[in-house]
């Protein structure tokens, strides 16, 4: 296909503002799919998704408009997976951004559309829902050409559901976004902006080619990892996957590559043929890294093989996500996991949960810190529990929080974000009576409890967006918490100093609570150093026996014993202190802090 | 050793069911006490050859074995074995002038009277039908009928009862001079219709307790009484020896309906229902009986949680199996047990947490003990 023939996009959405509805909206009105069909297909495939156990959902659908190859591509729509998103931008020269008619612009659609202009890419602003009874679609077309800095004129006004003016969007697709641009004579360069895991098949790439042209059966190199293997089929999605001999400069379609690992062919990546490999990769290429981490623990250690299978399982589906075993003196055998996000980090939960049916323990996130340790050595800390007690300074990761609110919970908002060590960016009202809010905030500060504030401190009205833009040295402490004098692992915290106190103090207090009085007495202390910063006594228990015990007694009273024996075995060992695993739980428990 | 040397008799029968007691007992029946004695000195004559020459304790409880009718009290009494020590549970409000000198007769040589508390608000509560006064003239019957050794329990942790009621009924039972005294902490069980009545006070008294408990060792101790095992107190040379057997993983023969027997590795609980009882024995067959093998592992765990209970040394070499050493080790290094020449003995601060220090000195248990 010729490359003024090729038309490459992406739609680019807040949640819920019709995305998927418009994409099968597409695939209709393009008579990709008849309307039978359709849910045929979509059935078939989910079926064979449910047999087999694996993805076949298509990343990238070709289409044919008026004598024009359109090539959608998916992207994830969330800011965890920014980089992800940006990449499947970079194989498109345009992107339609769609808005609901009813809510107006959200966190998400400013994120996706920055992210959009960023890449150069042409914006077709679309409003959608108009059918809606609460659509205001001139308001909203107004806010978005706003926004994008287009003529309201040129907004669409569509309705996704009820397919009104959906073969317009495709029009404007062929009209105003430019077609992709590339060398069909030079040595063939393709980005791969995503891939899935096919457990036949290894893993598949999608690929958006630059320059030159692809075969079946070539050889072909991953430039940035360096991998090396065949490329065993060629294609596109149409939506189901449409074996080609070869794939020109300008398409956008899969590779087979037979690679069990999907470490080993990341987003981002650039392809080349092994034997005329082009000089230079395509710009752009990072490997991301975690930002949250947390600790995973299967609630019945008997689970920890399980655990690990699926985790195992799960990598290959998700090259972000990150895990090594840990070992903790509270929770026994389990793993810290790095994760892209908040949201991210419930995904992996979910699905192991759900997936895999573990039942787990996610201990309270941390972000990634890096400490500076006498000497200028640099180390990244995944875990308090591996905090440097003594370091020279430490830097936290900072983002840049895009938040959007009705204007009359602006106060709240700021509240907050003050609380959380916020900085005032800037403000801007989107409408009348809708708010943008930017702030610089710590990660740190919003993985602890910080979804919940806001949604109850704007009755759920915010919308919340945020980008990781870089490390700033913190007046951060590591907290430990001891029992007894003994250091308790996995209750070390790393909080900002002027949190330090009240979060030791809640710490302690909730021990106290959660730990059963001991043969002695227990001190239970929060300590930055060698500084006690807060300390609380659980009292020795001055009585402990059974009353009576005669002849007729002796078998009953054997019994209690044991079980008093095994209610002992089930209690962690910490030093000499005895604490049951529940207290552990209540303080780590992600769940546990939201009360 | 040949042949059993402590024989424990139950007398079910009681005039009315206290409301906290979860012993088997049966209201009433004066009509059933007649067969029951039949019934009961059958089953001696079945199992009386396990018995040894000389039996060195006898111990009649209940129920209130006072209760039953004098008559077939004494028949019951005089066809027992002779023995040095000869124990009847009794209450107070039995007690007449009459009982006492019939017991002394019948050759029992003490006595264990049901005091509970000296506070009328407090007996009510526990459903006694005694009131202090009862207590009082019981005990002098006793000793007007040459009881030299003669025992009061006390009860404590009673709903309503304050420290200050406890104090007043340590100083009563100790104005009388017991040779020894057994003071139990209310033991309310789960489900029962005390426990449903008096739900939030005995939560409170729970909280009392720890503070009773050393009230009672300190004040019974203060007055020279030796604070022999986790809840009993004596005189010196005046422990209840037949308990003792227990406390010491002695052999024991138990008759009557719920009576438990231990012996050769064997225990066997007689079951609780009445009629069933009546008819085996009336049959010459021995009562329906649970059994329960001990494994040795299981005998040396019983060796130690009982024998914890004392405050003499319990032979190292006896318990050794059923022995955690690491937690020997750690709870020797909290001053909770001790070791003194080839025996092990708790503190006194081991004693008041003896429940949890046995839990923790007792070696992982094999799973099939488990039931």
């Amino acid at each position: 296909m010729k490359l003024d023939r090729i038309r490459n996009f992406s739609i680019v959405a807040h949640i819920d503002h019709g995305k998927s509805t418009l994409a099968d909206r597409i695939l209709e009105v393009t008579e990709t799919l008849s309307e039978r069909e359709m849910r045929e297909q979509v059935l078939d495939s989910m079926d064979l998704e449910r047999e087999r156990g694996i993805t076949i959902k298509a990343q990238a659908v070709r289409v044919a408009w008026k004598g024009h190859q359109l090539n959608l591509i998916d992207t994830p729509g969330h800011v965890d997976f920014t980089y992800e998103v940006s990449r499947a931008l970079q194989a498109c020269e345009g992107a339609l951004l769609l808005v609901d008619a009813a809510q107006g612009t959200q966190a998400q659609t400013l994120a996706n559309a920055y992210l959009a202009l960023e890449n150069n890419l042409e914006i077709v602003p679309v409003v959608n829902k108009i059918d809606l009874p609460q659509a205001d679609p001139d308001a909203v077309a107004a806010e978005v050409a706003e926004l994008v800095g287009e003529d309201a004129a040129r907004v669409l006004r569509i309705s996704a559901k009820t397919g009104e003016s959906v073969a317009e969007v495709l029009d404007a697709v062929v009209e105003r976004i430019p077609p992709p641009e590339g060398d069909p004579e030079a040595p063939p360069r393709a980005l791969v902006f995503d891939s899935s895991y096919d457990q036949y098949r290894g893993v598949v790439a999608f690929v958006r080619v630059v320059d030159g042209r692809f075969n079946t059966r070539d050889d072909l190199r991953a430039m940035a990892a360096g991998t090396r293997f065949e490329a065993e089929e060629l294609g596109f999605f149409s939506p189901v996957r449409t074996p080609m001999d070869t794939l020109e400069a300008g398409e956008v379609g899969y590779v087979v590559t037979g690679l069990k690992d999907v470490s080993r062919l990341r987003v981002g990546d650039t392809l080349t043929s092994a034997r005329h490999a082009a000089a230079e990769p395509l710009p752009g290429y990072k490997d991301v890294k975690p930002t949250v981490f947390a600790g995973l623990y299967p609630t019945d250690s008997d689970d920890y093989p399980e655990l690990r299978d699926a985790l195992e399982k799960l990598k290959l589906n998700d090259a972000s996500l990150f895990y090594e075993p840990e070992t903790s003196q509270a929770l026994g055998f389990g793993f810290r996991c790095g994760f892209l996000g908040l949201l991210h980090m419930e995904i992996v939960r979910e699905r192991l949960e759900r997936e895999f049916d573990l039942d787990l323990l996610v201990t309270a996130p941390n972000v990634a810190y890096r400490v500076y340790t006498q000497g200028e050595e640099e180390i990244e800390v995944h875990s308090p529990a591996d905090m440097p007690r003594e370091f020279e300074r430490v830097e936290e990761p900072y983002i840049r929080a895009t938040t959007i609110v009705p204007k009359e919970y602006v106060g709240s908002v700021m509240e907050l974000n003050n609380e959380r060590r916020g900085r005032f960016d800037h403000m801007e009202y989107l409408s009348e009576d809708r708010v943008m809010l930017s702030y610089d905030l710590p990660l740190a500060e919003i993985v602890y409890d910080y979804y919940d504030q806001l949604k109850s401190r704007t009755k759920g009205y915010a919308s919340f967006d945020y980008d990781v833009v870089g490390f700033e040295e913190g007046s951060l402490v590591r907290v430990d918490i001891l029992l007894a004098g003994d250091p308790v692992d996995a209750l070390s915290l790393i909080v900002h100093r002027d949190g330090a106190y009240a979060r030791g103090r809640a710490l302690v207090d909730r021990l106290r609570e959660e730990i059963p009085r001991q043969m002695f007495d227990v001190p239970v202390q929060a300590a930055i150093g060698s500084r006690v910063i807060a300390r609380e006594t659980i009292k020795a228990r001055r009585k402990d026996v059974l009353a009576k015990c005669y002849g007729g007694d002796v078998t009953r009273k054997r019994k209690l014993l044991e079980r008093q024996k095994k209610g002992k075995k089930r209690m962690k060992q910490v030093g000499s202190v005895e604490v049951p695993q529940e207290a552990f739980l209540a303080v780590l428990n992600l769940d546990g802090d939201k009360r | 050793m040949s042949g059993v040397r402590h024989l424990y008799v139950h007398l079910p029968f009681c005039a009315a069911r206290c409301g906290y007691c979860d012993f088997v007992t049966l209201v009433g029946r004066g009509e059933d006490h007649g067969c029951y004695v039949d019934a009961v000195l059958r089953e001696l004559e079945l199992e009386g050859g396990r018995l040894a020459d000389e039996v060195e304790t006898v111990f009649v409880g209940g129920g209130t074995p006072t209760f039953t009718r004098p008559a077939e009290l004494r028949r019951l009494l005089e066809a027992l074995p002779a023995a040095e020590e000869v124990t009847v549970e009794a209450n107070p409000e039995t007690m007449t002038r009459e009982l006492a000198a019939l017991l002394r007769e019948a050759g029992v040589t003490r006595v264990s009277l049901g005091a509970q508390s000296f506070e009328p608000r407090l007996l009510a509560i526990l459903d006694r039908r005694a009131g202090p006064d009862d207590v009082r003239r019981a005990f002098y019957h006793l000793r007007d009928a040459n009881f030299d050794n003669v025992s009061l329990d006390l009860i404590y942790g009673i709903p309503g009862q304050e420290p200050s009621d406890l104090e007043r009924d340590l100083g009563e039972a100790l104005a009388l001079g017991p040779e020894h005294l057994s003071c139990y902490e209310l033991e309310a069980k789960p489900g029962t219709r005390f426990t449903h009545a008096h739900g939030e006070e005995l939560a409170r008294q729970a909280e009392s307790m720890e503070g009773y408990f050393e009230l009672v060792v300190d004040t019974l101790t203060a007055a020279g009484y030796r604070w022999y095992e986790t809840a009993n107190f004596c005189r010196e040379g005046r422990r209840a020896r037949h308990n003792l057997a227990y406390w010491l993983g002695r052999d024991y023969l138990g008759l009557g309906i719920g009576a438990v027997s231990t012996l050769d590795g064997l225990r066997w609980r007689n079951l609780p229902a009445l009629p069933r009882y009546l008819a085996a024995l009336a049959n010459g067959q021995p009562p329906p009986r649970e059994l329960e093998p001990l494994a040795a592992s299981t005998q040396a765990q019983e060796r130690l949680m009982l024998g914890l209970r004392l405050d003499d040394p319990l032979p190292f070499a006896e318990v050794q199996a059923a022995l955690d050493s690491e937690a020997l080790g750690r709870l020797e290094g909290l001053g909770l047990v001790e070791r003194q020449g080839d025996g092990l003995l708790l503190t006194r601060r081991g004693r008041f947490l003896g429940g949890g220090v046995t839990a923790e000195l007792l070696a992982e248990i094999p799973a099939n003990n488990y039931n």
